[in-house]
């Protein structure tokens, strides 16, 4: 996205369903219930719906079925599938089509029920050939090795890791919404059950259920619904590889390149970011991101997140709502670093709402550190 | 058996018969895995096989925590070998707390899931 199309969309209904547990629903009923509740807070309905932009775990063609389900024709559709980044990518493909008069109504939607299902990850992937026989636990020992390399190359700890998850905690312990709830220290993190070292069963993210749903305009009718619009200013994309085994560098994720153009195109820089919205499936996402990003330098990461600085009340609100880790995570969680930043703008934030937050930032992560998708987001004074 | 055409089935056969066959560029002269019929680098389509010297590091590496009564933890490894490609992969021999980043390895054919696999070894002093 260049910043021809900065500001040119509008985010006017967000809405969630499943989080936690969805006992009895299956994940397209999840997925639809979500997307009931974004329509619902646009004041529109599914019928004003013409483009639609979906992906699933369970399937090869997801989209089709989602539009099949909520009884829909669209005429522009998207079901690009980059792992959870997919639905961050999608603000750069509804903005396009909506730009472009391809359709009027843009539905971002997602629903999972792998919690109730499964209890585990649920994928239509297949274990890559070179790979496979070494039976490594995905997606977690791909992130292990990552943060392996990190505390090998700039002495990053598992104490710095601790402490992304208990931020992560304590944002989540003010958010009725959250699925985890309870208290969490540093030491309850290194002490839980080793699960792929140097990651404790508490450096991994929730498996829940859950569906979340994004509704989107072309700008210049953003303001005839019931919300306060919340614009696309910039988003951007970068795909590194696939296989954790083709990563070039462990330490280093290509959202350098897809944080650089997102910031680019909305012409702002990470100091003028008042809230972050980052996609951590495990703790050490956090702190690759926060780097990449250009939060602070390549190695700092460990001390950037040390001691409550990225908790309530420290110096910059990373994952407000509790993150993939204590809030929710379905399978993929990339469409509610979107849904948290558009609301923490919007001022209706479900736990602690920022004040006079203007501009917020949403990560996505796909794959295994493969895809990365940033968007930045801003209300009405940004424009 | 048809003689090996693709670009896997020829790394697969070498490893059936107890060979680590690594692909290289005639053209730009780089090594890459996994096997493709291009080469990553320059995109060029000319594909030469070498034999591997088997001296490689680990370069990152994990213990897979899994119950004793299922076979136990494990470790997986990313290797970086000697040509400058690096493979998945678990260091046999030592305990899986025991394999540190940088340590010497040196690869065998052995067998993962049934099937003939590349692992590795601690290297000798
Ligand atoms: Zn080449």
């Amino acid at each position: 996205m260049t910043d021809r199309l900065r500001g040119k969309s509008a985010i006017v209904g967000t809405g969630h369903a499943g989080f936690g547990e969805a006992h009895g629903l299956t994940a397209y009923d999840v997925m639809a219930q979500s997307a009931l509740a974004a329509l619902d807070d646009a004041g529109l309905r599914l019928s004003d719906v013409d483009g639609l932009f979906c992906t699933m775990m369970e399937d090869s063609m997801p989209a089709l079925m989602a539009a099949e389900y909520l009884g829909i024709q669209p005429r522009f559709i998207d079901g690009t599938m980059t792992g959870g980044s997919s639905f961050v990518n999608y603000l750069t493909s509804a903005t396009m089509a909506l730009d472009a008069g391809l359709c009027d109504v843009a539905l971002i939607v997602y629903g999972s029920n792998q919690r109730t299902a499964s209890g585990k990850l649920v994928t239509a992937s297949r274990p890559p050939a070179y790979e496979a026989p070494y039976n490594p636990r995905y997606p977690i020992s791909a992130y292990a090795m990552a943060a392996a390399r990190h505390m090998h190359e700039y002495g990053t700890t598992r104490e710095h890791l601790a402490d992304v998850a208990v931020a992560a905690r304590s944002w989540a312990q003010h958010n009725p919404e959250a699925f985890e709830r309870g208290p969490l220290t540093r030491e309850d993190v290194l002490g839980a059950r080793m699960v792929g070292d140097p990651l404790t069963v508490r450096d991994c993210c929730l498996v829940t259920d859950g569906g979340g749903a994004i509704v989107m305009v072309r700008a210049e009718r953003a303001k005839d619904f019931l919300k306060p619009p919340v614009y696309v200013l910039g988003s951007a994309a970068e795909s590194s590889h696939r296989q954790i085994s083709q990563m070039k560098d462990f330490t280093v994720t290509a959202a350098c390149e897809s944080g650089k153009r997102a910031f680019a195109a909305a012409g702002v820089s990470p100091a003028d970011i008042q809230a972050v919205e980052l996609y951590d499936a495990f703790t050490i996402n956090t702190i690759l991101f926060l780097e990449d990003l250009g939060f602070c330098a390549k190695g700092e990461g460990g001390a950037f997140v040390e001691g409550g600085r990225i908790a309530p009340g420290g110096a910059l609100p990373v994952n407000t709502n509790g993150g993939g880790l204590s809030c929710v995570h379905p399978g993929m969680y990339g469409i509610f670093t979107v849904i948290e930043a558009a609301r923490q703008i919007r001022g209706d934030a479900p736990g602690l709402q920022l004040d006079g937050i203007d501009l917020a930032l949403a990560h996505g992560n796909g794959g295994v550190l493969s895809s990365q998708v940033t968007a930045i987001l801003g209300s009405q004074n940004t424009l | 058996m048809p003689d090996a055409t693709g670009p896997d089935q020829i790394f697969q056969r070498a490893l059936a018969n107890g060979e680590i066959l690594l692909p290289k560029c005639k053209d730009c002269g780089a090594y890459h895995f996994f096997p493709r019929v291009l080469c990553p680098h320059c995109h060029g389509a000319a594909i030469s096989w070498k034999r591997a010297t088997g001296a490689g590091w680990v370069h990152t590496t994990t213990v897979v925590r899994r119950k004793p009564e299922r076979g136990g933890d494990y470790n997986v490894c990313m290797v970086e070998l000697e040509e400058g490609v690096r493979m998945m992969s678990r260091v046999e021999g030592i305990s899986p707390e025991n394999v540190v980043i940088d340590m010497a390895v040196t690869a065998f054919v052995g067998e993962a899931e049934g099937t003939p696999a590349v692992l590795f070894k601690p290297a000798e002093a």
